[in-house]
């Protein structure tokens, strides 16, 4: 029983991880720098709160979550793409601003600066380590994103380009592929993906808290580094980052190790992997490469 | 389409790019189904014309026709749709792709939604059995060899229905064995019906594998040949444009084996960036008060050689001595401490820092003379600099200006007033004068020559044959990698020495 | 060649501020309307409440303190050609260091012994932080993006545990106070800051920005280093050794940062708290980008940013706070896109010109 519902909770945890990881890997894989899944996923949190709160629909909430998503991915495509601006910093400056527009709105529409009213959203919402959440469609969504993403990106003619497009984009142009087209494409749907997992949190707990995505995003974006830019194994690494999260959170009571150091399990597997300690992590070749 | 109409047909092809004069009425007949080899010197303007034929750049005037049809100001798509594709010298490839992945990228097989792997390989597969072109088409390009890779190319090419293929240089990267095997390919593809233009300055090439045979000389086409009705010695002579003596035997070395070398070079093996040896158990010296050059034609090892000699790059085997002391494994500075003084060849990649004043790149790689205590000497950095702006009439003449703003001429200057001006016993000069106008270029040689009687070593590395007879007192020849002739002066001359830079003839210098 | 410096001082200096000055004014007169306010009362209340009084002013000084040393942080690293966006980290761990050695002092050190060894400690523990993804980028290769974004989290995570665990005043998650080694405010010299946080910090930083400056522009290991980061081929030519450079830029980078934790911890607070930074170090970025990795440029970046987030506070009452969160987002957007296209715009009239003549 303690398996199950350690399991239960694992999985709880890892949906937005394995939403924002598969559009972390989706924009990396098609060569576009991806800080940006933090301020994607508190965008569409709110978005989805809004969403809720005017329209009374969980469904509609989530539509208006990856609609803001698709907007703050776009503005990321254009930065990126069309203006050849330094990736890192439109990263930056797009979580900086989805922290700060959520907060200007959550003042603005609900007067408060902390959180939203309750809205109505998909499970209980009374958290804990239930298998109620099971009820929510989101977690299945979750659970199928990043199959569905690995058939993309691996079978599939535009996975085959974008792979092309992240590692050669010259070669690619070469043969006729539109790689801008491509780039476009894979940064709006990352910046839905990861909305997706903002929606997510904020349905399960009705309700939008200022910062709520607490940096989830770059969980998920370790969990596609740790991955190796490879869907699959990004999303295992996301199911391995929540298991030692619900590890640490079973093991709180007995205060085994201090939960700081299991929090850091993610960041310090991710830069051993990436310094090639033990079999490396290598990036697209022409990932965050400005084409001049 | 008309069956008695060639394949390719150019006339007066006119191109410029800005005061260069690359191609100047260029005509050219390709008939279809041969092999037809494109020759001339580096600079005739080969690659360019090839270029304009495959639509990637636009013609000043002229007409492109390609099996009688007017296709002038097309571009590389509508020339791929029409069968005609070009390989170049870099390739194009995704690494981390498939060898079938990489053919059919751009243009692939689709079914239910998804990419058709399976179709795709046995595509590739089919194609690869149809043309002789023998590339495991489930690999992934990053695992291929060079020769491989550029199977890979044509691939693409034929995948696409290309019927007219035009190869710019296609063994510059091969080993003798690949190149072998290319002539195969090539044959076989043309028994099939298929147009190939070769563009290529070795004339052991030409003889081996076409049916006709271009000649550019200076941005023209100045004369068509059959192959089998024609020598390496008409092609040499259409190409520099002047008689050409191959009886002429190559001397040993000239030097006075007994003379100190300044710089000595043992057998030396230098690992390239897709070749294992591009330089290949080269040896030499060089005496003090003396210029060797070293002739050749771009890509036949002599950047490695420098790089290698400079320190800049790692070398695998033999030794290199400056004066007494080997330097062969010693940081850049420890040689330029020693006496090692380097021109590089691409002053916009290494020699020069572009957005740095011309102060500041006056003293490149000499900064540790320019320090007291850690802190730069600004007032010395400067009187340095204006002496040198005068000695070496560097202009504009403001040393607080970045070299950026500077004219290619200048820039060089920049260079040459740095290496030159400085103490040192050798001088390891690559394509000095390259993009430079004239007055520059004779400023430049007077400045070596300067350097040779004041009893300095000097090594020259030039594309331009003219430059080596000019200044050498000695005259070394690499193709392949290996140095295989050298020269005295007084033996030496273009005709003498333009047969072993393509390759038609050698000797190996031992 | 007059036009050509002309340009170069339009690109280098000119534009990014005056992009940045613009859209926020723009965006901000968007915002502010959005909320029902008129922008022309709200920008005066802003200015009012930061360089109208000697309150706000100090604040503003104050901010600017600590962002100048997270914009020095990412401009050296940049002048290199590195992009270290641990800065969060670095200054958490430079703030930390400062507080253990303070708190180690005896009580009876004398002042100016103590805040050296803070200022040391400071330095030395950003400097350590920053060393690892130098270390890492010159060993192995591995991109100091990947790995200061994880560092800093691994690093914060760190500190939490040490000050939660180790170190904290019961039911807070600060250290003790610190009485060795505090760096007085500027209220003690001038009254008129009364209340404000600003310290002489200042003038250490003031110090370190100059000495960056020197040190990018004067000295032999500034003019290396600045050369592998325009071009590593180069440098490689005149026998530069790009690892090394690679190394003691980030290490300075994280020292620099790591000097920030002066301010909060012995200038303001006189402990260091969990979560002081609050987002200065990615701030630092916006700062060097729009004071163009120039030390001078740095110090008055920093003061925008800080006359920002000190008017946000003026303007509460009109308009929420957060609308300057929104503000620096689009500023440093605005500023990223907007430079290199003009540049380009310039390069290519100048190319055409070029080949034209």
């Amino acid at each position: 029983m303690s398996v199950l519902l350690f399991l239960a909770q694992t999985l709880r945890i890892a949906v937005p991880y394995l939403f924002a990881a598969s559009g972390g890997a989706i924009a990396e894989r098609a060569g576009v720098v991806s800080l940006t899944l933090e301020g994607f996923m508190l965008g569409g949190a709110f978005g989805a709160v809004m969403g809720a709160y005017y329209t009374g629909n969980a469904w509609l909430g989530m539509l208006c979550g990856i609609a803001a998503g698709l907007l703050l991915g776009t503005i990321h495509a254009l930065a990126s793409i069309r203006f050849r601006a330094d990736q890192v910093v439109v990263g930056v400056a797009i979580n900086l601003f989805s922290v700060g527009i959520t907060r200007f709105f959550l003042q603005l529409s609900f007067g408060s600066s902390s959180n939203s009213p309750r809205v109505v959203g998909f499970g209980s919402g009374s958290g804990g380590g239930s298998a109620a959440f099971l009820a929510n469609p989101l977690v299945w969504l979750g659970l199928a994103v990043i199959p569905v993403l690995a058939f993309v990106v691996n079978k599939t003619r535009f996975g085959l380009r974008v792979r092309a497009v992240g590692e050669h984009p010259q070669a690619a142009a070469s043969v006729g592929v539109p790689v801008n087209k491509v780039r476009y494409i894979a940064v709006i749907a990352s910046g839905a993906l990861a909305a997706l997992g903002g929606v997510y949190l904020a349905l399960d707990q009705h309700q939008f808290t200022d910062s709520m995505t607490a940096g989830r995003g770059f969980i998920a974006l370790a969990a596609v580094i740790f991955g190796r830019w490879d869907p699959l194994r990004a999303g295992v690494a996301c199911l391995l980052f929540a298991a030692a999260e619900t590890l640490q959170i079973q093991l709180q009571a007995a205060q085994i190790i201090p939960s700081q150091f299991v929090a850091m399990i993610p960041y310090v597997l991710t830069i051993v992997a990436v310094a090639g300690v033990v079999g490396r992590s290598t990036p697209p070749a022409a990932l965050g490469k400005t084409s001049e | 389409m008309n069956d008695s109409a060639p394949a390719i047909r150019l006339t007066a092809i006119d191109k410029h790019f800005g005061a260069v004069h690359a191609n100047r009425g260029a005509s050219l007949v390709v008939r279809d189904g041969e092999i037809h080899a494109l020759v001339g010197e580096n600079g005739a303007g080969k690659s360019t014309l090839m270029k304009i034929l495959s639509g990637m750049m636009p013609t000043d005037s002229g007409t492109i026709e390609v099996h009688g049809r007017d296709v002038t100001g097309w571009d590389t798509s509508e020339a791929i749709d029409a069968g005609v594709g070009m390989v170049h010298q870099h390739f194009m490839l995704v690494p981390t792709l498939t060898v079938a992945e990489n053919v059919v990228l751009g243009r692939e097989p689709v079914s239910a939604g998804r990419f058709d792997r399976v179709r795709a390989v046995r595509d590739v597969e089919s194609l690869c059995k149809q043309s002789g072109l023998d590339v495991p088409a489930d690999r992934l390009v990053a695992d291929l060899s060079v020769g491989e890779a550029q199977r890979v190319e044509i691939l693409k090419l034929l995948y696409r229905g290309a019927r007219v293929l035009l190869l710019d240089e296609p063994t510059a990267v091969l080993s003798p064995p690949e190149v072998a095997e290319l002539w195969k390919v090539l044959r076989r593809l043309r028994d099939g019906g298929a147009t190939i233009v070769l563009i290529t300055h070795k004339l052991d090439e030409v003889m081996a594998v076409s049916e006709n045979v271009t000649v550019m000389r200076a941005g023209a086409t100045v004369e068509q040949m059959r192959t089998r009705d024609t020598s390496p010695e008409k092609i040499a002579k259409a190409m520099v444009g002047r008689d050409v003596d191959l009886t002429v035997r190559a001397g040993r070395s000239a030097s006075d084996p007994t003379a100190s070398a300044a710089l000595d070079v043992r057998h030396l093996v230098v690992r390239g960036a897709r070749v294992d040896r591009a330089v290949h158990d080269v040896s030499f010296r060089v005496a003090p008060g003396e210029i060797l050059g070293i002739a050749g034609v771009e890509g036949n090892g002599q950047t490695e050689l420098l790089e290698a000699i400079a320190g800049i790059r790692a070398v695998t085997s033999g030794e290199i001595l400056l004066g007494a002391a080997d330097i062969t494994n010693r940081s850049v500075h420890t040689r330029g401490e020693a006496g090692l003084s380097h021109i590089p060849e691409d002053r916009h990649r290494r020699g020069l820092i572009l957005d740095y004043s011309i102060a500041d790149n006056l003293i490149f790689g000499q900064q540790h003379q320019f320090t007291s205590n850690g802190i730069l000497l600004r007032d010395a950095i400067l009187d340095h600099a204006r002496s040198r702006i005068i000695e070496y009439d560097i202009r504009p003449t403001d040393p607080s200006l970045p070299a950026r703003a500077l004219s290619g001429g200048n820039q060089q200057k920049i260079v040459i007033a740095r290496e030159m001006g400085r103490a040192f016993d050798v001088l390891l000069a690559a394509q000095p004068t390259r993009g430079v106008d004239v007055g520059a270029i004779e400023f430049i040689h007077a400045e070596i020559r300067k350097a040779r009687d004041a009893g300095k070593a000097v090594l020259l590395v030039s594309a331009e044959l003219k430059e080596v007879l000019t200044l050498s007192d000695r005259i070394g020849v690499m193709y392949g990698g290996r140095l295989v002739a050298m020269f005295s002066r007084a033996e030496a001359s273009e005709e003498v020495i333009g047969p072993f830079m393509t390759g038609a003839k050698r000797e190996l210098v031992a | 060649m007059m036009n050509q410096r002309v340009r170069t001082m339009m690109e280098e200096s000119v534009l990014p501020p005056l992009v940045a000055l613009v859209v926020a004014l723009v965006a901000g007169d968007l915002l502010i309307m959005a909320y029902g306010q008129a922008p022309g009362v709200v920008w005066r209340t802003l200015l009012e409440g930061t360089w109208g009084n000697s309150y706000g002013f100090g604040q503003v000084l104050y901010k600017a303190t600590t962002l100048t040393c997270t914009g020095l942080a990412v401009a050296v690293g940049l002048r290199a050609g590195l992009f270290n966006i641990g800065a969060e980290g670095q200054l958490a761990a430079g703030g930390f260091g400062a507080a253990v050695v303070g708190l180690m002092l005896p009580a009876g050190t004398p002042w100016l012994i103590a805040v050296t060894l803070c200022v040391l400690a400071a330095a030395l523990a950003g400097g350590a932080v920053g060393s690892v993804p130098g270390i890492l980028r010159a060993r192995f290769g591995a991109h100091e993006v990947i790995i200061t974004i994880m560092l800093n989290f691994v690093v914060l995570a760190l500190l939490n545990y040490l000050v939660s665990a180790k170190l904290h005043v019961p039911e807070t998650l600060h250290t003790p106070e610190i009485h060795a080694g505090a760096v007085p405010r500027l209220s003690s010299a001038f009254a008129a800051f009364h209340g404000s946080a600003a310290n002489w910090t200042i003038v250490i930083v003031l110090l370190a920005a100059a000495l960056v400056w020197g040190f990018l522009f004067r000295t032999r290991a500034g003019y290396e280093l600045r050369a592998v980061g325009l071009q590593s081929d180069a440098a490689e030519y005149a026998g530069i050794r790009s690892g090394r450079v690679w190394f003691n830029a980030l290490t300075m980078s994280g020292a620099l940062a790591g000097l920030g934790g002066i301010n909060f911890v012995l200038g303001y607070k006189n402990y260091y708290e969990d979560g002081f930074t609050g987002g200065a170090g990615f701030l630092g970025i916006a700062v060097a980008l729009i004071g163009r990795n120039n030390p001078v440029g740095v110090v008055l970046a920093a003061l925008f940013f800080a006359t920002l987030s000190q008017g946000g506070l003026a303007i509460n009452a009109m308009v929420p706070k957060q609308i300057v969160e929104v503000l620096q987002g689009i500023v440093i957007l605005a500023v990223a896109t907007a430079v290199p296209e003009v540049r380009r715009l310039l390069r290519g009239s100048m190319q055409r010109r070029k080949a034209s003549s």
